[in-house]
């Protein structure tokens, strides 16, 4: 079985997409315990978040990558900004294609993907839950984990590890 | 004509068929199903938040907690992704060992699975006694392996924590012996009852195209007639040395996943019997001996997947390159194959919604994280 891999990925884009690829810049991620602060460059294809819709359909009818394994949200806050990577398998085996967007941290809207693709559906609530990601069109964004009055994003970086507001709020 | 009125009910978030505390909001006709929402967050503990606070090796007994009836599988999809993002090797024996317990951890869960299904069916606590049987003998093999029944915490980056102990492999023998028999019981426990059947056979029907629309994995995805099985779409360990068959169902309902688990049951025996072949001639220890588990990865982004018992269990790091992840996202099977749930319960009774949802075999540990 031979599947495509990222820089193959980009280059049937480049044909088929050009509008849609973004040249990925080096991320600051921020070593905490004394490590050297290195920029991280991804491998994978990154896009525009506006082609999300178009490229994840280009995979699905045209590639075959039917199987949406999992949408994952990264807080690089040093960088401000979340990116989301969405992984995508071929049904006869082989290994993922991967598609990555970014978007800033202060107005984090993505297209949702639910209405084309039912399977995006408990992912993109969880990361409308813990990160705040506003998936417009969704349909159902609501909160999947926490309580719908809680306030803030707590996988966020800067969400604030102790403390509880809650506590003593009712003496 | 009777006028009908639609009404919304709440099963759970306290009810013995739940598999735990999870609540369904369903809006009924009658008796029959118009719509249903999956609610749940209960168990939620901000899993993934709490693991970025701990060491890499801190997490390892961590995993354990999330589907709490496979921590040997849970074990192995992290340390997968941790020996990646290191670059560790483990030994050939170190393999075998990992593959031996994760396919006792799949006979085991399909065993309670099973029973829990037919107990949701109100063949009420006789199978499940039967499955938790088998399971118990599985337990003790686990307990002499690594010291415990349930939260293993048994593997290792670069191996497993302790080799297997002398008294091993003659009680892996004679349960092997005995299981057979046990399979073939639990499916004519079933296929055999006349209102079991009827229970089961075209109840919560799955379309290929649906399933594969929704991202389900494992016997879900398989009972839909889809053969998707991580260990042969993209073998990882030593999957690939091993000779066994993927099974499928052909309709997509709860018999057909019952019947998929019953064969993985039979399947996993297989891959067992070869690891006990091959396990004598395998090269090295049960552990890396140069493998350090304090480890500090290089930047950079990782995710390994298994097929776990439940479908497929992905671990997504991003490492800062200190000694705690940066980033730690599971992809739970039971939390993304809950998603069809309203799709497979739409227009059945809601006697049916117990015995769809034990057909899917969730764990609220995984779920919720």
């Amino acid at each position: 079985m031979t599947r495509l891999d990222a820089a193959a990925l980009r280059e049937r884009m480049q044909n088929d997409l050009p509008d849609a690829l973004v040249e990925p810049a080096p991320l600051k991620v921020k070593a905490a315990h004394g490590a050297k602060t290195t920029g991280f460059v991804t491998d994978d294809t990154l896009i525009a978040p506006e082609h999300l819709i178009a490229a994840a359909l280009y995979l699905r009818d045209t590639l075959g990558y039917a199987y949406l394994s999992d949408i994952a949200v990264v807080d690089y806050i040093a960088d401000d900004l979340f990116e989301l990577g969405y992984r995508f398998y071929h049904v006869e085996g082989g290994p993922a294609l991967v598609l990555k967007i970014r978007v800033p941290r202060d107005t984090p809207e993505v297209p949702a993907l639910t209405p084309v693709w039912p399977g995006a559906n408990f992912h993109e609530r969880e990361a409308f839950d813990l990160y705040g990601i506003i998936f417009t069109d969704h349909p159902f964004l609501r909160r999947i984990y926490l309580w719908d009055e809680f306030e803030g994003f707590p996988m966020r970086k800067d969400f604030p590890k102790q403390g509880d507001k809650y506590i003593g709020e009712d003496e | 004509m009777l006028k009908t009125e639609e009404l919304q009910i709440n099963i759970g978030p306290q009810h013995p068929s739940t598999h735990g505390v999870f609540r369904m909001l369903v809006t009924v006709d009658g008796e029959t199903i118009i719509d249903l929402k999956p609610v749940f967050g209960y168990l939620h503990r901000n899993h993934e938040q709490i693991a970025e606070q701990n060491t890499y090796l801190q997490n390892m007994p961590y995993t354990d907690r999330l589907d709490y009836f496979n921590s040997m599988a849970n074990n192995q999809a992290y340390a997968m992704a941790v020996e990646k993002l290191v670059g560790i090797e483990v030994p050939e024996r170190a393999e075998y060992i990992r593959v031996l317990m994760v396919e006792l951890t799949r006979i085991l869960n399909h065993a309670g699975a099973l029973g829990f299904l037919i107990n949701d069916m109100g063949m009420w606590q006789t199978q499940l006694a039967f499955g938790m049987r088998e399971r118990e003998k599985i337990l003790d093999l686990f307990e002499s392996a690594s010291g415990a029944r349930l939260m293993c915490n048994y593997f290792r980056f670069g191996g497993v924590a302790r080799d297997l102990p002398p008294d091993f492999m003659p009680r892996l023998k004679d349960l092997l012996r005995a299981m057979p028999a046990f399979v073939d019981e639990m499916e004519r426990l079933l296929r055999d009852n006349e209102i079991l059947m009827q229970r089961a056979e075209g109840i919560g029907i799955l379309p290929p195209d649906l399933a594969l629309a929704y991202s389900v994995t494992g016997p879900v995805l398989r009972g839909s007639g889809i053969a998707y099985d991580v260990r042969k779409a993209e073998p990882y360990s030593i999957y690939d040395r091993f000779d066994f068959d993927v099974p499928i169902g052909t309709v997509g309902d709860v018999y057909d996943r019952f019947l998929v688990r019953v064969e993985e049951m039979r399947q996993s025996k297989r891959i067992i019997e070869q690891v006990l072949e091959q396990l004598p001639d395998a090269q090295g220890g049960h552990i890396n001996p140069k493998a350090r588990q304090n480890v500090r990865p290089p930047v950079g982004d990782v995710y390994a997947r298994i097929e776990s018992p439940k479908g497929e269990l992905g671990f997504y790091l991003v490492s800062d390159g200190s000694t705690k992840p940066y980033r730690y996202k599971i992809r739970a099977p039971s939390f993304i194959n809950l998603t069809p749930l309203g799709d497979m319960c739409r227009g059945y009774k809601v006697a049916d919604v117990v015995v769809i949802l034990g057909s899917i075999d969730i764990v609220m540990g995984e779920v919720d994280r």
